[in-house]
């Protein structure tokens, strides 16, 4: 590690000289500037900051920041993250993946990521598509999806990221959009304080394959009646003029209007800690409800390299540290 | 002793199997008598042999475990070809090992296990004990559940079962008088094993001592044999596994380097005693990873690599067949690390317990593209530790994953250790380049020593070396993306180049025999010890023969052509179809070759070589 002072960085320290190469109009660049613009506020220095993806338009991330980074292999990101992390805990690692690599051809790397509670950051870049191999239906892409390969439509049963993530005992589940970026950059800045594995869901809109996909929740003017913003410990209030709310209804989240019958008081108060609430929230699918947007669950347990790195200095205050001549006499040993 | 009417037979060496169900112990007997013998000063070299099932059918031929022992007043590279001493818990165990004992042999036989019902489960239609099929043994029937139960009937708090699982050490104490060997080594073992049951301990060492008393007393053993001690070279010796050594290797080579060891792997059938083994090591700040999928430690192990620790994987074939594209990955990626192959018999799950050399091909060639990776290949159990260290100084020095192809027999079978002097083993140099700053000139990922080709280790924190790796096409020095069709054809060559480069940081390949002739014999990995035994009698015969034995398979020796060469015949024995020749002919347009195959899942027999020999030169 290194002992010298950390640099005053500003957003430009963090562009690469590569060309990025995305399609004009692609959701990925607002992601990309928002990262370059957080990163000199989470107090972490440059040469400490290491972005990680697997394959797939949003996987050619990390060529385009200006720090550690490593371009793998499909689906694999969350595995090297995993390697690194425990190769050295001190390190911000950030893994950019997509609804294909990470749900698809990853989906096994990302539960156990994820349950290990890896000190990493991983981006889900959800756009519903396959985008670099042009166009075909995704995990995440809604039954019915008309694609080159479903031209019937797709019959699949989606996967909703964050239930995955919930159900793979997440300690940090958040949701934010490419073209939020206010909220974004807050999202993001709350993921890379959390210590443990940090999985947000980005509402992405590919442009090419997919454009209409985020259609009434991408336009800012109209959001705000579209989208539940959380914020610990309040109610769920929505809409232009706050005047929507969830209430429970038996288990049932129930969208109710403001004003008459309903109060803020029946509305339900967000929880990070509850476990069964975010459950119930990660459910709230678009159309039917308003998909709620920030971080949807947030608590603390000891995160693998730190579990680790404690049975190491255990065992060495136990057995002091390892002796290769003891290592080598230990179990029966016998002098010709 | 006591018994005049037992005589002593002095013997060079002998070759003792224990068989029973997998649930009888063997292993566990078959290994307490090898250390005993170890401790004794023989020289000794083990293979055990189990069914891949945990508790296959009791008493049928597929659930026989058994565990041979070579026992030697000479220096000995293999478990020997056929045991002189069976024993045999029950029929099935009898059938199963029959075929390989020597005639005249002496059986030790469970009589108690020899009720019909077993007979059937072994296949048998009439008791080998009765039906004489069985002449030409010294055969020595033993009613050892009923011994035990008999011994340790005071024992009350013991259930039935508990007894009956102390009759192995019943047996091996008969063993053990019949060897002349004492009980001291197995006893402290029994009280360290059992010391929060000690009436478990005290029962089994009741057996133990019924056993060997029962072989004084009862006068049913006319013969007792004894091997003197071998001499072995002057120092401290321990019995290590090629599973252990590979662990041992790993961590020294880690600690010459001064990294942590990060072992990232996946449970598999033989590699998994690797993981077990370096599990515990925490102490040596040994960060063991084990991971959801071989895919997941193959990518744990590069992310680790990135991350500036010793990194290494353990699998098996099977295992690499996932990890190939990974692989493919790291091998791009130019990082250092280690991939362990624990050979058994394929394809597919084939055979998980059993030996075969069939995966050269698949380390050498199996991915996508141009895919050079360093393959090295331990001898012997011993040699393991070695190999692991080599692995990591070369995977070091040229900046690329390493393989190492140890087998199935390899893993399991053991021999003395002459324990080295950790001060006398080299230190791995590992350079790091430096942190910058802005002013100072930009840092180049991919820009080469000039005399190894290597790149820079550069690793995430330090200071202004931030870069990009991955898996696509780069350019040459800086390691940007790059299509370019000469950058491309550039760093493909580059890679080939710097690996075929470690055969001038390697060891000749050396010929045991004269250096020309009419006949060499060509082997690798675990197959040395037969073939190298088969030569010598050959030698010892009169036949005008030699040896070359392959440790680094690629980069071959730089002199491996001229010695090829100054052969009119070359005979490679291998456990597959002829790999090694395949890949030797093709380099080396070769004309000379013969394979040799065999693929019976079990290592090569001395006598099977040495008659080949004789066939080729008689
Ligand atoms: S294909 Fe879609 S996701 Fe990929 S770069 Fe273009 S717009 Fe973005």
């Amino acid at each position: 590690m290194t002992t010298t002072i950390p640099l005053e960085l500003s957003k430009k320290d963090f562009v690469s000289d590569q060309t990025v190469r995305w399609c004009p109009g692609c959701g990925d660049y607002a992601i990309l500037a928002q990262m370059q613009k957080i990163l000199p506020e989470i107090g972490v220095a440059k040469e400490d900051i290491v972005f990680i993806s697997g394959i797939g338009c949003s996987s050619r991330f990390p060529y385009y920041m200006n720090t550690y980074g490593m371009h793998s292999i499909h689906g694999r990101a969350p595995t090297i993250a995993s390697g690194l992390a425990v190769a050295n805990p001190d390190l911000s690692i950030w893994v950019v993946t997509g609804d294909g690599d990470g749900l698809s051809i990853g989906g096994n790397h990302l539960i156990h990521a994820i349950r290990r509670n890896v000190n990493v950051n991983i981006l889900l870049f959800n756009n519903r598509i396959y985008g670099l191999t042009k166009g075909q239906y995704s995990p995440t892409s809604r039954q019915g999806t008309r694609t080159k390969s479903s031209p019937m439509g797709s019959i699949e049963q989606p996967l909703n990221p964050l239930t995955l993530a919930l159900a793979a005992e997440a300690t940090f589940v958040a949701r934010t959009m490419d073209v939020d970026t206010k909220h974004l950059g807050e999202v993001l800045k709350a993921a890379a304080e959390h210590k443990g594995t940090s999985f947000i869901e980005i509402y992405q809109n590919c442009v090419i394959f997919n454009p209409n996909e985020w259609a009434g929740i991408d336009d800012r003017k109209t959001r705000s009646d579209h989208v539940v913003y959380l914020e610990h410990g309040k109610p769920l209030v929505f809409g232009k003029n706050n005047d929507k709310g969830i209430r429970l209804n038996g288990f049932k989240p129930e969208v109710v209007e403001l004003g008459g019958k309903f109060t803020e008081a029946d509305l339900i108060v967000h929880d990070e800690s509850s476990q069964e609430l975010a459950f119930i929230l990660a459910h709230m699918e678009h159309p039917i409800y308003p998909p709620p947007m920030g971080v949807i669950r947030n608590v603390t347990k000891q995160d693998y390299s730190a579990g680790l790195m404690e049975q190491v200095e255990a065992a060495q205050k136990q057995k002091g540290v390892g002796d290769l001549a003891t290592l080598y006499s230990a179990g029966e040993t016998w002098t010709v | 002793m006591s018994d005049p009417t037992t005589q002593i037979v002095e013997l060079e060496s002998v070759v003792i199997r224990f068989a029973g169900d997998s649930g009888d112990g063997m292993q566990l007997t078959g290994t307490q008598f090898t250390n005993t013998s170890a401790v004794f000063g023989n020289d000794i070299s083990t293979f055990p042999d189990y069914p891949a099932e945990i508790r296959a059918p009791a008493g049928t031929l597929a659930g026989v475990s058994g565990f041979q022992v070579n026992l030697s007043e000479h220096d000995i590279l293999t478990p020997g070809d056929s045991p002189y001493v069976l024993i045999a818990m029950n029929p099935a165990a009898l059938k199963a090992s029959l075929p390989d004992l020597q005639r005249g042999g002496i059986i030790i036989v469970n009589t108690d296990a020899f009720t019909p019902a077993n007979l059937k489960k072994a296949d048998y239609d009439t008791n080998p004990l009765e039906d004489g099929s069985l002449a030409g043994y010294e055969v020595h029937e033993v009613p050892l559940t009923t011994l035990t139960r008999e011994t340790l009937k005071d024992m009350e708090t013991l259930t039935t079962k508990d007894k009956d699982r102390c009759q192995n050490f019943f047996a091996l104490g008969m063993t053990f008088w019949i060897f002349d060997r004492e009980l001291s080594v197995s006893e402290s073992w029994l009280d360290q094993k059992f010391a929060k049951k000690p009436e478990l301990a005290e029962a089994n060492k009741k057996a133990l001592e019924t056993g060997y008393y029962f072989g004084e007393t009862t006068e049913v053993f006319r013969r007792r044999f004894s091997i003197r001690p071998a001499a072995l070279k002057k120092g401290t010796y321990r019995k290590i596994t090629g599973n252990e050594a590979l662990a041992l290797g790993l961590v020294t080579g880690a600690k010459k380097m001064g990294k942590p060891l990060f072992y990232g792997s996946y449970p598999i059938t033989p590699a998994s005693d690797i993981l077990h083994n370096l599990a515990p090591l925490r102490n040596f700040d040994v960060r063991t990873f084990q991971a959801e999928d071989e895919i997941a430690a193959m990518g744990s192990v590069i992310g680790a690599a990135f991350g500036g620790a010793l990194a290494v994987t353990g699998t098996s074939g099977p295992g690499v067949a996932l990890k190939g594209e990974a692989m493919g990955l790291a091998m791009m990626l130019e990082l250092p690390m280690v991939i362990i192959n624990v050979q058994r018999g394929g394809p597919s799950t084939g055979l998980p317990t059993k030996v075969e050399q069939s995966d050269l091909l698949q380390m050498l060639y199996g991915r996508n593209g141009e895919s050079p990776i360093p393959v090295l290949a331990p001898q012997s159990p011993t040699d393991a530790f070695d190999i692991a260290y080599e692995a990591c100084r070369l995977a070091v020095h040229a900046m690329t994953p390493v393989a190492i192809l140890s087998d199935g027999y390899l893993a399991n079978s053991s021999e003395p250790w002459l324990i080295p002097n950790p001060d006398e083993i080299a230190d791995i140099p590992v350079n790091h380049p430096a942190e910058r700053e802005e002013e100072d000139a930009p840092f180049f990922p991919y820009l080469r020593n000039e005399e190894s080709l290597a790149r820079p280790w550069a690793i995430p924190g330090t200071r202004g070396l931030e870069h990009r790796v991955g898996g696509l096409s780069k350019a040459p020095i800086t390691g940007n993306v790059s299509y370019e069709p000469k950058h491309h054809s550039q760093m493909v060559r580059e890679r080939a180049e710097k690996v075929a480069r470690l055969a001038n940081v390697i060891p000749e390949l050396k010929v045991d025999g004269p250096g020309e002739g009419d006949l060499l014999v060509v082997s690798w990995g675990g197959t040395f010890g037969a073939v190298h035994t088969a030569v010598r009698r050959a030698q010892a015969a009169g036949f005008e023969v030699s040896h070359a034995h392959f440790r680094y398979l690629n980069p071959f020796p730089k002199n491996t052509e001229a010695v090829l060469r100054n052969f009119k015949r070359i005979l490679i024995p291998e456990l597959n179809m002829g790999q090694l020749a395949f890949v030797l002919r093709g380099t080396f347009a070769l004309d000379t070759i013969i394979t040799y195959s065999k693929m019976h899942g079990r290592p090569f027999k001395i006598s099977e070589l040495y008659d080949k020999l004789e066939e080729l030169l008689g």
